[in-house]
């Protein structure tokens, strides 16, 4: 093993990429470091690396998904790995396999990488602990999606500069987001300042102890922020009404260039996507020059490229466990 | 919430359009339960606004004001009534805005807040409007909208809250019907803490109501009459205190009947939750024997108790921990009414002999007028946020004055309700609304050839 490696080893010491809240600030920002080399290569046109050849990566998604299954596919190939995707609809879980079984055969078919989504928070380290190869989460449940925070760590660094005490609004259904939970834990372990900002039913219970701001209107909760974060309303998780009608929603916490009016002149809008046009986020802010939605779904593949580097890192090189 | 709900703070009716001219009432007994006083004086009234009190104005008014000598009967402010059920829109026989706002202005009542059990309910923005109109044009007293908390009161979805409140509700009810889904409940509370929005809940459990028409209890027994445990009211009660200590949600309580209910409210009190509770002139002043021979207009809910619940009642509202009186005005016509107890429909008319029956307890000595008077003025505006209900420079002139004395019967054939089901009829009352002001404007007198009414 080099030396180069040894010491990346110490920059990134994780085998999974589990939870945005196992992440220390430096390993952060070697991950931001690394992601941003790779937005450059990614706007070339040879694209295609290395790093992962000879190895496999399936994508294992329980819950559809347009963006992030594309981007970590995208991801796997630009650095040079087999890419396989398993949906749910052709996955034997459908015909009644338990997740463990599940992940044990295809454990048996040994993989390098598996990436995974699950609607159950928590599905994803249960996995994580019956196979031998990295996990990636790519979103367990209301619980994490910890490549989302990181794109949208890249995104703010690379327009702000910084991210340490930057002003970030969340805004929406904090409750059942999990790119809520995953930036909340990244942004403030590299310093900035979080705030959500979502009526009470549509808040997680102790928000405070969250270490953020809470706030139950967006003209209060958007004064002087820097990053305005919009979070689509996750109706599918939703039983019963936390909100009497999406008209009333986009009246009072929905974005519109009014109330983006509170935040600074410069401040970013962002969306995790898929956006709710007219429910969330007025139809034309989403492509305001002060959006970078799009840019967060560029960065998306690149911030992806990082990790899986980070973490091929200590894939075994040789095949001699049991 | 930033937004500014406060539309109690303008007048509802611009109709009610004040005289230009000052008016002086003159040799008054003023009570003003906010400021305690009770006094010999007089008022000066100009564009509506109460602008000089004080016993100055007793004997002499100012130069050029017109006045008005209330010959030492009581004055005291406008009555507000959180709790009354018209038929507009909907069941315009029953009773319409217009004719609850005579029966409102003859009983003293210059503010009515109205309930959202109509058809369509009241459960959107454009009927919120549309009620406010209908009661500027129509009505002689100032109306408010209580919205639906639900949509359709079906109790499952919850309504625009932000919105309605935004087009001039004043707060949010289910009416008659009680929110059984304790996660609806939560998220309503929860939801309107945001915004400040006052929830009034009736709490009546409808599995534990079944097919009960009556109290429950020996009465009922006798009568061969269904009963409704007070268990109803109070397990749904004690769940909306647990819900209203989660959430820091302000709750009110429409009515309350019992004892056990009152022990419940006087506890989430002492601990600081932010509840206030109302009860309706029937449970103060009648009782489940009051149905005697199988009376309809004394079937109201929640049902006449017994009398020690009745004493319980005046007892908390002589402790402060029962906030507001209400009339629970519920006009029903002679069809629904002229039927067997068990199949008559609830509820009694009371906008205009609220305050007459209130004065029972006053000559009763069972409570100070002051504390009585209170509960139909000063309490409700807190609650809601209204600036009547106070005798005090700068406010709107909302203003009865009444006869404490006067011996009279009440006969339900005079009533200006369309609906003529008084659980009052026939009852001998002391005390007579003689004139109601609203926004300094008399818009009604009780003179000697009978009554008369200014829209």
């Amino acid at each position: 093993m080099s030396t180069q490696n040894k010491q990346e080893k110490i920059a990134f010491p994780h085998r999974h990429l589990l939870s945005a809240d196992e992440l220390k600030a430096e390993e952060i920002t070697y991950l931001l470091d690394l992601a941003d080399g790779f937005a450059k290569l990614n706007r070339q046109v040879a694209k295609k690396q290395d790093i992962l050849r000879g190895r496999t990566q399936i994508n294992l998604f329980f819950e559809s998904s347009t963006r992030t299954q594309s981007s970590f596919e995208l991801a796997g190939k630009r650095l040079g790995a087999d890419v396989m995707n398993m949906s749910v609809k052709s996955s034997s879980i459908s015909k009644g396999e338990t997740l463990i079984d599940t992940a044990m055969t295809l454990n048996a078919m040994r993989p390098d990488i598996l990436v995974v989504r699950h609607h159950c928070a928590g599905a994803v380290e249960l996995l994580s602990q019956k196979v031998d190869c990295s996990v990636i989460n790519a979103g367990d449940g209301s619980h994490q999606h910890p490549t989302q925070a990181l794109l949208d760590a890249l995104t703010i660094r690379r327009n702000k500069g910084k991210i340490a005490r930057l002003t970030i609004a969340i805004c929406g259904d904090i409750q059942h987001s999990r790119v809520a939970r995953s930036n909340i834990s990244l942004l403030n372990t590299l310093g900035a300042r979080v705030r959500i900002v979502a009526p009470s039913t549509l808040l997680p219970s102790n928000p405070d102890r969250l270490g953020v701001e809470v706030y139950n209107s967006m003209e209060e909760g958007l004064k002087d922020a820097d990053i305005v974060m919009m979070l689509r309303l996750q109706r599918e998780r939703m039983q019963g009404s936390y909100i009497p009608s999406p008209r009333e929603y986009f009246h009072f916490f929905g974005l519109d260039h009014e109330k983006m009016k509170f935040a600074k002149p410069d401040a970013l809008i962002m969306h995790p996507g898929p956006m709710n046009r007219g429910v969330e986020i007025d139809a034309t802010l989403a492509d305001d020059q002060r959006s970078v939605i799009r840019e967060q779904v560029e960065m998306g593949v690149a911030a992806r490229m990082a990790i899986l580097e980070a973490l091929s890192h200590h894939l075994p090189t040789s095949c001699e466990q049991t | 919430m930033s937004q500014n709900n406060n539309n109690s703070s303008k007048p509802q009716n611009e109709t009610l359009a004040s005289n230009s001219e000052p008016t002086a009432l003159i040799h008054a007994r003023i009570i003003d339960p906010e400021s305690g006083r009770d006094e010999m004086g007089g008022l000066l009234i100009e564009d509506g606004i109460i602008t000089d009190v004080g016993p100055h104005l007793s004997k002499n008014a100012p130069n050029g004001a017109k006045v008005v000598d209330c010959a030492g009967h009581v004055l005291c402010p406008g009555l507000i009534d959180m709790l009354v059920f018209t038929g507009e829109p909907g069941e315009e026989h029953r009773e319409t805005l217009a004719s609850a706002s005579r029966a409102a202005a003859a009983g003293g009542v210059t503010t009515m807040v109205c309930m959202p059990n109509t058809d369509p309910v009241i459960d959107e923005v454009a009927l919120v409007d549309f009620l406010q109109r209908r009661a500027r044009d129509t009505a002689i007293v100032r109306v408010n909208v209580m919205a639906a908390m639900t949509k359709e009161l079906k109790g499952d979805e919850m309504t625009e809250i932000g919105l309605l409140l935004d087009a001039g509700a004043i707060a949010f009810t289910n009416g008659k019907n009680s929110v059984t889904n304790a996660q609806v409940m939560r998220r309503i509370l929860s939801y309107s803490k945001d915004f400040d929005a006052l929830i009034v809940h009736y709490t009546e459990d409808p599995d534990l109501r079944g097919n009960g028409v009556m109290n429950e209890g020996e009465v009922s027994s006798r009568l061969g009459l269904p009963g409704i445990s007070t268990l109803a009211e109070t397990i749904m009660l004690e769940r909306d205190m647990r819900l209203a200590a989660d959430t820091g949600a302000r709750y009110h309580n429409a009515t309350i009947s019992c004892a056990d209910s009152l022990n419940i409210i006087k506890d989430a009190k002492q601990k600081g939750i932010h509840v206030s509770s109302g009860v309706s002139i029937n449970h103060l002043t009648l009782n489940e024997n009051d149905i005697g021979p199988y009376r309809t207009f004394c079937k109201v809910r929640p049902p006449l108790r017994k009398e020690e619940d009745r004493v319980a009642m005046v007892e908390g509202l002589r402790n402060g921990d029962i906030d507001v009186i209400v009339s629970a005005h519920d006009p029903k016509d002679a069809e629904v009414k002229r039927q067997p107890f068990a199949e008559a429909a609830y509820g009694a008319v009371g906008l205009e002999t609220l305050l007459p029956a209130a004065l029972r307890l006053y000559h009763n000595q069972e409570i100070e007028l002051s504390t009585l008077l209170a509960a139909m003025t000063i309490n409700p505006a807190k609650i809601l946020g209204l600036e009547g209900g106070r005798i005090k420079v700068g406010t709107p002139a909302d203003l009865t004055l009444f006869d404490l004395n006067t011996p009279w019967i009440i006969d339900r054939d005079l009533l200006q309700s369309r609906s003529k089901n008084s659980a009052f009829d026939e009852s001998k009352v002391e005390g007579r609304v003689l004139k109601t002001f609203v926004n300094g404007k008399m818009v009604y007198e009780f003179g000697k050839t009978g009554p008369t009414f200014t829209s």
